[in-house]
């Protein structure tokens, strides 16, 4: 099935300029395509009127890479739970509807231009400890290290942040504190993360405070947008590491 | 590394003090209200006892100094919190959406602690207008007490436009009193990283009925007294 719908997109020409809603009307695009499909078509459509295409992110179009921000309807990644933009479908859109895109909004992700973002702050973070120091060498005997089954399968769970920043995009705080508890988690549920523990989690959130995002008021809506459903649990766990990591640390 | 006082001022240590001194004014309202309940005696003797007690006692007046601590700290880490918040969110969406899983009293978290500080100066006034202003005088003269009872039941009950004033704001104050801690109660665990899938459903319903039944008690007992009253 075809339908026709009224975009109304975000177009900004930079950090620093104004920006506003501009309107575009998109006639038989496919149920069967994905937003950013919809949206390539639309770029094309631009591009053959000679006007200036919108900016947006995206790579691996399979929900994995995280790249594509997109606030659509008052929601980061849309409509549907658990999906990336590229994951979400024009089925779940019908003909004559007006679609809102922005980009993510967040004093720590200044706009480059249009919908697109700048997520260097999350690297910032990960820079600041999300990372175990080992000597690689050639790799070891695959049991060597014991880890508890429900452990593993927490941190598994953790690991499945992909970086998109829909958790900063939800949040009334614009708080990544899911994504650094997620990165955190991760590492604090195996043996291998022990090591630099209290030095993460202090350093971390040192980082993530200095990048501009907000603090958490634990309303929880990171947890409904994350496309990955990383759980409030890892915050928990974030504050008690870091807590415990204040108490213990030696300066 | 970070300094204790670095700690505390991070996002998460903010959070600690919020969550403690959060569960500290929950604890404190029970010992409150529990003190209220005896204005709806009609006789004044336990409730003037009280009152006297309160104002008299060495250690109450150490716990008093504890309590507006608590509360002093809470006040200006909420302002403090909400500040960096609306900062991290300078510019905001246009568009907006109610996410059914997203309570609203969560997002209201601040407006409603202004709200309750709204509340709390006016009952801060009248608490310190008898206490210091009224009460004073007329407790230590011949050693009788003032019947603080009385003037307190008369406040609610009294009729006209300053009758119906004293119970409109104690009745909003108690409406945000639930309201904050419909999220508050449940957030404070979370904030102090207490969070368990065999423990969270229980802290969660316990917090919605406490929630609901304190600040409803609180509140009752001023229409009782009203209604009581006229009754004869
Ligand atoms: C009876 C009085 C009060 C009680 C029992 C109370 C209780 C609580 C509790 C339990 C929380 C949750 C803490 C957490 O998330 O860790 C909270 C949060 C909060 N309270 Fe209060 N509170 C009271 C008065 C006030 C007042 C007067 C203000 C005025 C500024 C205020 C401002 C806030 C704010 C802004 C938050 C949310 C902070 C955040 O997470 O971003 N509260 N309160
Ligand atoms: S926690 Fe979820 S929403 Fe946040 S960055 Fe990771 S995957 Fe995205
Ligand atoms: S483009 Fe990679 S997750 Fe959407």
């Amino acid at each position: 099935m075809d339908i026709n719908v009224t975009l109304k997109v975000w177009r900004q020409n930079g950090p620093n300029d104004k920006g506003d809603f501009k309107e575009y009307q998109i006639n038989k695009v496919s149920t069967d395509s994905s937003f950013l499909e919809m949206m390539d078509m639309l770029n094309n459509q631009l591009i053959e009127n000679g006007e200036d295409p919108i900016a947006f992110d995206h790579d691996c179009r399979e929900g994995i890479c995280g790249m594509c921000s997109m606030y659509i309807n008052g929601r980061p990644h849309g409509p549907g739970d658990g999906i990336t933009t590229c994951q979400l479908h024009m089925r779940s859109f019908k003909d004559g509807d007006t679609i809102y895109i922005e980009p993510w909004r967040a004093t720590a992700f200044p706009i480059i231009k249009d919908l697109m973002v700048d997520r260097t702050a999350f690297d910032k973070i990960m820079q600041a400890g999300g990372f175990v120091s080992v000597n690689t060498g050639s790799a070891q005997d695959a049991n060597n290290i014991p880890v508890r089954k429900e452990d593993a399968d927490e941190a598994f769970k953790a690991a499945a942040c992909i970086g998109c920043g829909a958790c900063v995009a939800a949040c009334k705080n614009a708080s990544a504190m899911l994504f650094t508890s997620a990165k955190v988690s991760q590492l604090a549920l195996l043996p291998q993360g022990q090591t630099e523990a209290t030095e993460r989690a202090l350093n971390m959130v040192a980082e993530m405070d200095a990048q501009g995002f907000g603090a958490c008021t634990n309303t929880g809506a990171c947890m409904a947008e994350c496309p990955k459903e990383i759980s409030l649990e890892h915050i928990a766990r974030l504050n008690r590491e870091y807590m415990a990591a204040s108490l213990t640390s030696r300066d | 590394m970070a300094s204790l006082k670095e700690s505390l001022t991070s996002s998460v240590g903010r959070k600690y003090v919020m969550g403690l001194t959060g569960l500290f004014l929950i604890v404190f309202l029970l010992v409150h209200l529990s003190g209220n309940f005896t204005l709806l005696l009609k006789d004044g003797t336990a409730f003037n006892t009280y009152a006297h007690f309160m104002k008299e006692n060495l250690l109450i007046k150490l716990s008093e100094v504890i309590l507006f601590g608590g509360f002093l700290l809470h006040i200006i880490q909420g302002l403090m919190l909400t500040a960096k918040n609306k900062a991290a969110r300078a510019v905001n969406y246009q568009v907006a959406h109610k996410h059914d899983k997203v309570d609203w009293t969560s997002k209201a978290m601040s407006a409603l602690g202004m709200i309750l500080l709204i509340f709390l100066i006016i009952h801060l006034y009248d608490f310190f207008r008898f206490k210091y202003f009224v009460a004073d005088p007329q407790m230590t003269a011949d050693g009788t007490m003032i019947d603080l009872h009385g003037i307190v039941r008369h406040e609610f009950s009294e009729g006209g436009l300053e009758g119906i004033f004293h119970l409109a704001v104690y009745t909003l104050g108690m409406a945000a009193v639930s309201f904050h801690l419909w999220h508050g109660f449940q957030s404070t665990f979370q904030s102090l990283g207490l969070r368990h899938p065999k423990y969270t459903p229980f802290i969660q319903g316990l917090g919605k009925l406490y929630a609901v039944v304190v600040p409803a008690a609180f509140v009752a007992i001023p229409y009782i007294i009203k209604f009581t009253a006229e009754a004869h």
